[in-house]
């Protein structure tokens, strides 16, 4: 099949974020196709929620460096006017806890309207019509009975629904999204990946998934990024990352998930050491837990490419 | 009850985040404030050795005497004694009820939440309705409807303000017990025979000491207040006895002829109220383990 | 609603019962009784105590006294001044149009100053304004009412001339404009211990509001600023803030009183000091009642209020 090469919707240029002296995100670089669902990956603390707040430039003081295209913008530069006609309109994002991401004292169905009126010209009727719609579109029955209900009177993955229908009210090209099914039920999880995806396919908007559940990446994604302390690790197709995964770190995340075939007394592989002051590393940052590191570790390793669209951030892998 | 409906054990002082920098200029105001108190505390205390008059000391010849005046340097009243002298020796009075008042809060609100926390039942009922009845009536609508009946002293004015006070420590104590009461620690040291006078001598009191000392401070505070105005009508501490609050008494009259027999006074009262203020604002931040830094 | 209702007043009434009892003992405790003030007359004999006693319905047992005087007071017979006779209830509820005045201004000013300076201090925090709100909300509070007022006289009226010195109107009455010139300086005073609580706490309550959830959600949806402050950040604020406004009360009523005094007002507060000087219990007891009266109110308004505006306050099942 012959591919079309288009421009990336988002185009991300050594991103880096910094509160004060500590360096939460160093230097990443990585880009999402329209309709394409990138899985960023990581342990807690390894910059992935950042990036995405960096993007929507919700972090407060932070200083970013770097460049961040979207539709010809670089979302990095705008001010603050001009960035707060984007958030929702031309990227938006969903947050991890569904129950504390809603307003409680604002009927659920208001909080949609005010979605759409933020950004579309809409007398309050029609913006109304939209929002029950876009209730019913998430999977919510009675759409037009639940516009009035509070957020304390829904349950967890209604919650959620509701914020992805916030989210998606203005059709945004991108859309981030944060751990979304962490804080919810195992059943509920897949039910609510499962609405995200065939929305986003639907609407041809590029996702930046953020998980900490290689699962959920394997099932869902189209590409992966690793990340390990501030830095993308190994970036390839999802399929081509779980079948051939090269890099050291990626490797050990693999191998340390529990498998039902495994046996009774054998122990629960990990990696070694902690990723404790690894920014503070000259070198590659996982060097110190490394079974394969060597001398020149010592040098930090750039993202290069190994082959079929895959490329690690590694000096002795594959 | 009485808008219980959002309110937390500390419904005045909710969790704040506050920058280091805040936190140490917070600390550096008490600290301040620390060594303004000292200096008051000094002053009254000292105030037999340290007055450059005698108090009683009358100079009607120079009597209305502006501050800045040979020999009184904070000027002199109707009566021609020494406004310095008997800011110190009022001093004494005004610091020694405020603290006392305090001391009863203490004591009396303690026992109250204490019994109605640990004890519960109709007992804690009845005791936290209680609070929440006293709580209606005006403190200082209360005081002085109590000081007009009974002779002022320093000893009564202390217990007055203290049983018109002690209410807002019940209800801090009741609330922080009741969240203990059902810790774990707690039920440990019973099941293992501890005796009841024990657990609440080790266990309970270090727990609660926090925010009583916050609101023990602020009620000091609050406490001078409150014997500052009722003096001042002239229901508290009797003259010729001085207390900061009385010497203000005459200051409407007096202010044709010398003004500056009302600031002095006030002035007092402002710092040495103040100074506590932020003693206890600073003690609120050191001790509140809610409080993040950002 | 109607059972919420229902409750609360039932509350309150059982409230109110104990603050009468309270009140009622509070008065028979004082030492010397109601008739203090004539025993300390030496022209009044003995008998004509007793006379007097049996005259007020003094010499009955102790729980019929109560229920006279409680059952007057609900019935709108207060009683009668013990110096002049008027009636009590028409001498202390002519005076509350005045307290009203003097309260409810004060309040409303506070309220509007208090929270604007405590939202300003919460957005920009840690900047001078943050700390200089800070130091004066601090000193504010220090302030002993009465000596604040009495300078104030002293300055603005004695010396600059610009406000009267006391009083509500001008001798032989005045106009709309000189009761608003009488007003200001008594208000000026008053608020300004209600505008450093209302600052410190509106403070407090929006730090820890704008660093929720929701209110990230709302700024990521892309809406003005000005809306997440307002629509999301002091709707959420209103709850505690009403909750500050009940527990405020008695200091209002006892703030009242005290620049009452210091002015001259006509209110409840001057009647009250000039009632404590000739001892005249009836009215005495009157306007403690009122107060309280009026503080249990006062909460239950701010509860009903919390209740309609926060939808999580459960309604049916207390």
């Amino acid at each position: 099949m012959t591919e079309q090469r288009s421009d990336p919707l988002l185009e991300v240029e050594n991103l880096s974020v910094a509160f004060g002296p500590a360096k939460a995100v160093d230097g990443i670089s990585f880009a999402v196709a329209q309709g394409e669902m990138l899985g960023l990956v990581g342990e807690s603390g390894c910059g992935k929620s950042t990036t995405a707040l960096a993007l929507m430039r919700l972090l407060r003081d932070a200083s970013l460096g770097g460049s961040a295209w979207l539709e010809g913008v670089d979302l990095l530069a705008l001010d603050e006017a001009a960035m707060r006609e984007r958030r929702g309109a031309a990227v938006g994002m969903i947050f991890q806890d569904p129950a504390t991401a809603l307003h409680p004292m604002i009927r659920v169905g208001d909080q949609i309207v005010e979605a759409l009126q933020a950004h579309l010209d809409l007398p309050r009727a029609e913006a109304r019509r939209r929002a029950v719609d876009l209730l019913r579109k998430v999977g919510i029955a009675a759409p037009e009975e639940r516009f009035s209900v509070y957020p304390h009177e829904m349950s967890g993955g209604m919650c959620q629904r509701v914020v992805i229908a916030m989210a998606m009210a203005c059709s945004p090209k991108l859309l981030l999204a944060d751990e979304p099914t962490t804080a919810l039920d195992v059943t509920v999880q897949a039910q609510i990946l499962d609405l995200l995806r065939g929305l986003a396919r639907e609407a041809g908007m590029g996702v930046i998934l953020i998980t900490h559940d290689l699962g959920v990446a394997a099932g869902m994604t189209d590409r992966v990024a690793v990340m390990y302390a501030g830095e993308i690790v190994e970036m390839a197709a999802t399929e081509e990352l779980f079948a051939r995964p090269a890099h050291p770190y990626t490797l050990g995340l693999l191998r340390s998930i529990p498998q039902l075939d495994s046996g009774w007394d054998e122990p629960v592989p990990t990696i070694p050491g902690s990723v404790q002051g690894a920014e503070r590393q000259t070198g590659c940052r996982f060097a110190p837990r490394c079974a394969k590191a060597s001398e020149a570790c010592r040098v930090p390793p750039a993202l290069r490419d190994i082959g079929n669209g895959h490329s690690i951030s590694c000096w002795n892998a594959p | 009850m009485m808008s219980d409906v959002a309110l937390e054990p500390q419904v005045v002082a909710p969790p704040r985040r506050v920058s280091a920098f805040r936190r140490l200029l917070r600390h550096r105001l008490a600290l301040l404030a620390l060594i303004v108190l000292a200096v008051l505390v000094i002053g009254s205390a000292g105030a037999p050795w340290l007055a450059p008059h005698d108090p009683e000391e009358l100079d009607i010849a120079n009597r209305y005497a502006p501050p800045l005046t040979e020999g009184h340097i904070l000027g002199s009243d109707d009566l021609g004694r020494d406004v310095l002298t008997r800011l110190m020796y009022a001093g004494q009075i005004s610091l020694s009820v405020g603290i006392a008042a305090m001391l009863v809060t203490v004591i009396v609100g303690f026992s109250v939440g204490a019994f109605a926390a640990y004890y519960g039942g109709w007992i804690g009922v009845l005791l936290m309705r209680l609070t929440d009845i006293m709580l209606c009536f005006p403190s200082v609508f209360l005081l002085l409807f109590v000081a007009a009946f009974v002779t002022p002293s320093l000893a009564s004015m202390a217990l007055m303000i203290g049983l018109t006070c002690w209410m807002e420590i019940a209800r801090i104590v009741y609330s922080q017990i009741l969240v203990l009461k059902s810790a774990d620690f707690i039920a440990a040291a019973r099941m293992i025979g501890t005796p009841s006078w024990r657990i609440v001598l080790r266990q309970i009191l270090p727990n609660t000491l926090a925010p009583v000392l916050v609101a023990a401070t602020l009620n000091t505070a609050n406490a001078i207040l409150l014997e500052s105005y009722i003096s001042f009508l002239g229901y508290g501490i009797q003259p010729p006895a001085a207390s900061w609050g009385n010497m203000l008494t005459n200051a409407q009259s007096d202010f044709q002829v010398d003004p500056w027999l009302a600031v002095f006074p006030g002035l007092a009262i402002t710092l040495a109220v103040t100074s506590f203020n932020f003693i206890g604002d600073g003690l609120r931040d050191a001790l509140d383990p809610r409080i993040r830094d950002r | 609603m109607a059972r919420f209702l229902i409750n609360r007043l039932v509350q309150s009434a059982i409230l109110l019962l104990g603050v009468s009892i309270v009140g009622f003992a509070l008065m028979h405790l004082a030492p010397g009784g109601p008739l203090a003030v004539y025993t300390l007359n030496p022209t009044v004999t003995a008998q004509d105590i007793e006379r007097i006693k049996v005259l007020f319905g003094l010499d009955q047992p102790v729980y019929v006294q109560y229920l006279k005087w409680a059952g007057g007071l609900l019935s709108g017979n207060w009683g009668y001044s013990f110096f002049g006779g008027q009636q009590v209830r028409e001498i202390v509820l002519d005076r509350l149009p005045a307290t009203f005045l003097l309260m409810g201004t004060s309040l409303a000013l506070a309220l509007v100053i208090g929270v604007a300076i405590g939202t300003l201090a919460a957005v920009r925090r840690n900047s001078i304004f943050d700390y200089a709100t800070a130091i004066g909300a601090m000193i504010a509070l220090s302030l002993p009412t009465f000596w604040f007022g009495l300078l104030s006289i002293f300055f603005f009226a004695q010396t600059l001339g610009w406000f009267p010195a006391g009083s509500m109107t001008s001798m032989g009455g005045g106009g709309f404009l000189d009761r608003l010139h009488h007003l200001v300086l008594p208000v000026v005073v008053l608020a300004l211990v209600l505008v450093a609580q209302w600052s410190r706490y509106t403070r407090s309550s929006m730090l820890d509001i704008l660093d929720q959830d929701f209110v990230r959600t709302a700024r990521a949806k892309g809406l003005k600023s000005s809306r997440v402050l307002v629509n999301h950040g002091l709707r959420a604020a209103l709850v505690p803030l009403v909750a500050l406004a009940g527990l405020q009360l008695p200091l209002l009523v006892g703030g009242a009183l005290v620049t009452e005094t210091v002015f001259s007002w006509p209110g409840m507060g001057l009647l009250f000091i000039s009632a404590l000087s000739t001892r005249d219990y009836p009215v005495l007891m009157a306007i403690l009642m009122v107060g309280a009266v009026v503080v249990i109110l006062g909460n239950l308004l701010a509860d009903i209020i919390i209740a309609v505006v926060d939808p999580r306050v459960k309604l049916h099942d207390e």
